[in-house]
């Protein structure tokens, strides 16, 4: 299906990446959100509490983030399109219920506006240090999404997009924005609502009383219902079976967890969402993602211009982690470099997948500004000396 | 005379049922409260209220917290969800915002209420948020082996206080009432009549509903401070319960052995959350005002 005309501000604009995420989300068809201001990541609620009243549908300030994060929940299983928006130590607080979308399956956006850290950190000033509590903030195994846009022409095409994959998934999908993406502003052009692709949530089909909310279907993701028809369903963070009923045993968790992660393997090969550039002739391959892979550009170029092979894999979808793809590039580049905002978090993905085939060379920042390209054709150039 | 005998034409069976029934999940029975835990007696109620109430259950959703009180949403018959711990106030604020037509019950214990979750309630009675929350108090966190609770009266033995409690305990109903709560009320387990009826005026009531329910947790609360078991908690109760309606809720303070103020201390109307959302949105936009359709039956 398209998406509803109501929330989508077709035309060419001029945004921030903060806003332009906003209007990814009305024109996903997210009709509410629950916040708690924290910066750089509130423009985002802020145009969302100014546009939604016209669109017809409900912004909320929550007390904290606890709460932001469990309310988007109740109002998913509500039968909305909901998300909330954070940075760093509001990120921190949502962990759990990070853990809870994944646990019960519920389909829901976090935007996390990446700012230095660790605790209050850089309120204003960028980093990438989060990736890694994306994936594994919340205790316990389980599975997420994670994408992360280079440009606020990104921050609205892959907001709608994270919102068709938590629906297809059933999964809490993370938006990895940064600081400068979400501060930096340009041309976003926002199309007619009937080019905008719109992933419906998996409604059963079947009547109340042969329906079971935690049955995968072929793709391993189980069918939904909402609130208020019938259905009476229950939902826990307990471990689970296919009622939805607590069963805590040793077989029901390992089937359960299991699929948790299992039903996003698809993310992992076919279905990863990347930008490649110069692969075919590559020496050496830029791993980067975000603000760090506009920065890594220049490098490149720099280095083409010197006359090394230089080529680039852009993350677009960093969890779950494309692994098979890196793994093929390994066996024919010299080495990886990995440019990030962080004292290196996703190169040691790109290591595990490179699995001792290939070098790959961290090139780490602590955050509050962004890599000179030259610190990364250094590193690329010493890479393949 | 002649003897005749009674013919019956058919065969009698006989099937015995609790009218509760149909409001519970019996396929999860039994249940894991203990012996002479209050829990049971306060669902018992919840359902009576249902069935009084007359109201369309398909429409009524339930959502618990964590702890022995929070396994109520999983044995009720209706929508029901068990969140996180202290977070089924903020869970059920999205449910009920996001599909207004749901009667949303938050049915949860004193320490997710009111400790994890005590920042959480004061907001949604603040916001005078249509919401039906229910509180088995058993002044002590039951689940995890008997702790200190926020309520946990002064002078009482518990896990983390083996040397008596010190520090003073919140008054649920004065904190409910001081944060704007539409309905406050507190009975005791050993009040059924009463509590069944209240809880039938809350599914009655707009806005924001406060009922404490004392219940006893004769494994943890009552042997560890040598007051017997749940019968002797329900004459205890019987014995210092005193009916005050319209009491003040500064005068409603709980102690460990001395006189436990039962009754409804408030009913008023406030305006609720869609009210006040309503009358500022259309005075600021006007005729741009859209009504909330947060849920999509299409996507």
């Amino acid at each position: 299906m398209h998406a509803d005309p109501k929330g989508v501000l077709t035309g060419v604009h001029f945004l921030d990446g903060d806003h332009a995420c906003c209007e990814g989300t009305l024109a996903a068809g997210a009709r509410f959100s629950a916040g708690y201001p924290i910066t750089p990541s509130t423009e985002v609620v802020e145009r969302f509490a100014a546009r939604i009243p016209t669109v017809g549908g409900i912004f909320i300030q929550m007390e904290d983030e606890l709460a932001a994060s469990i309310a988007i929940q109740g109002a998913v299983w509500g039968g909305a399109k909901a998300f909330t928006v954070t940075s760093g130590p509001g990120f921190s607080l949502m962990m759990e219920h990070l853990g809870y979308a994944s646990m019960t399956e519920t389909p829901c956006v976090f935007v996390n506006v990446q700012r230095g850290g660790p605790s209050t950190g850089l309120p204003t000033l960028p980093a990438q240090a989060d990736m890694m509590q994306a994936r594994w903030g919340s205790h316990g195994d389980y599975g997420i999404i994670a994408l992360c846009p280079n440009s606020p022409q990104e921050c609205f095409d892959l907001t709608v997009t994270a919102f068709n994959l938590a629906e297809e998934f059933r999964v809490p999908v993370m938006m990895m924005l940064d600081e400068c993406v979400g501060h930096m502003t340009e041309k976003v052009v926002i199309p007619e609502a009937e080019q905008i692709q719109i992933t419906p949530r998996r409604y059963t089909k079947r009547p109340a009383g042969d329906f079971r909310l935690y049955e995968p279907q072929a793709d391993q993701v189980p069918d939904m219902v909402r609130a208020g028809e019938g259905y009476r369903f229950h939902v826990t963070g307990l471990t689970h079976d296919d009622r939805g009923y607590p069963s805590m045993n040793v077989d029901t968790q390992d089937r359960h967890v299991r699929r948790l992660q299992d039903k996003l393997k698809p993310l992992a090969g076919p279905r990863a969402l990347f930008e490649a550039q110069n692969l075919d002739d590559a020496e050496v391959v830029v791993v980067s993602y975000g603000i760090t892979s506009r920065v890594a550009q220049r490098a490149i170029q720099l280095a083409r211009q010197q006359g090394i092979r230089a080529g680039k894999f852009r993350l677009i979808s960093a969890w779950p982690f494309p692994e098979s793809w890196i793994a093929e590039l390994a066996g024919r580049v010299k080495a990886f470099v990995v440019p990030e905002l962080n004292l290196g978090q996703m190169v040691h993905e790109v290591a595990r997948a490179a699995s001792g085939k290939t070098k790959v060379v961290p090139v780490s920042h602590a955050g509050g500004s962004v890599h000179a390209p030259e610190t990364i054709l250094r590193a690329i150039v010493e890479a393949v000396r | 005379m002649n003897e005749t005998t009674l013919e019956v034409p058919y065969e009698i069976e006989v099937e015995a049922h609790n009218p509760v029934e149909p409001f519970l999940r019996m396929d999860r029975m039994p249940h894991i409260w203990c012996p002479g835990c209050g829990i049971g007696t306060t669902v018992n109620c919840f359902t009576r209220a249902l069935l009084d109430s007359k109201a369309n259950l398909d429409k009524v959703a339930i959502v618990s917290g964590i702890g022995c009180t929070g396994r109520v949403a999983g044995y009720a018959r209706l929508d029901s969800f068990h969140t996180t711990h202290g977070r089924a106030i903020p869970f059920a604020t999205g449910l009920k915002l996001a599909n207004p037509e749901l009667q949303v019950v938050v049915y949860s214990g004193d320490g997710d209420l009111f400790a994890i979750g005590g920042n959480h309630f004061i907001h949604a009675a603040r916001r005078n948020m249509d919401l039906k929350v229910i509180c088995v108090n058993n002044l002590t966190y039951a689940m995890t082996g008997g702790q200190t609770a926020p309520t946990t009266p002064g002078q009482v033995i518990s896990a983390t206080s083996p040397y008596g409690v010190f520090e003073p305990a919140f008054n649920l109903v004065a904190l409910a009432e001081a944060a704007g709560a539409s309905y406050v009320a507190r009975w005791t387990t050993f009040h059924v009549k009463q509590l069944a009826r209240s809880m039938e005026e809350v599914l009655k009531k707009k806005g924001f509903c406060f009922i404490e329910v004392l219940s006893p947790c004769p494994t943890l609360y009552q042997r560890r401070n040598k007051m017997g078991d749940g019968l002797d908690t329900m004459k205890f109760y019987k014995q210092v319960s005193k009916v005050r309606h319209g009491a003040p809720t500064s005068e409603c303070a709980l102690t460990k052995s001395g006189q436990i103020v039962v009754g409804k201390f408030v009913d008023r109307d406030r305006p609720g959350y869609f009210e006040l959302l309503r009358e500022q949105m259309s005075e600021s936009l006007g005729e741009r005002y859209a009504e909330p359709e947060v849920v999509c039956s299409e996507c």
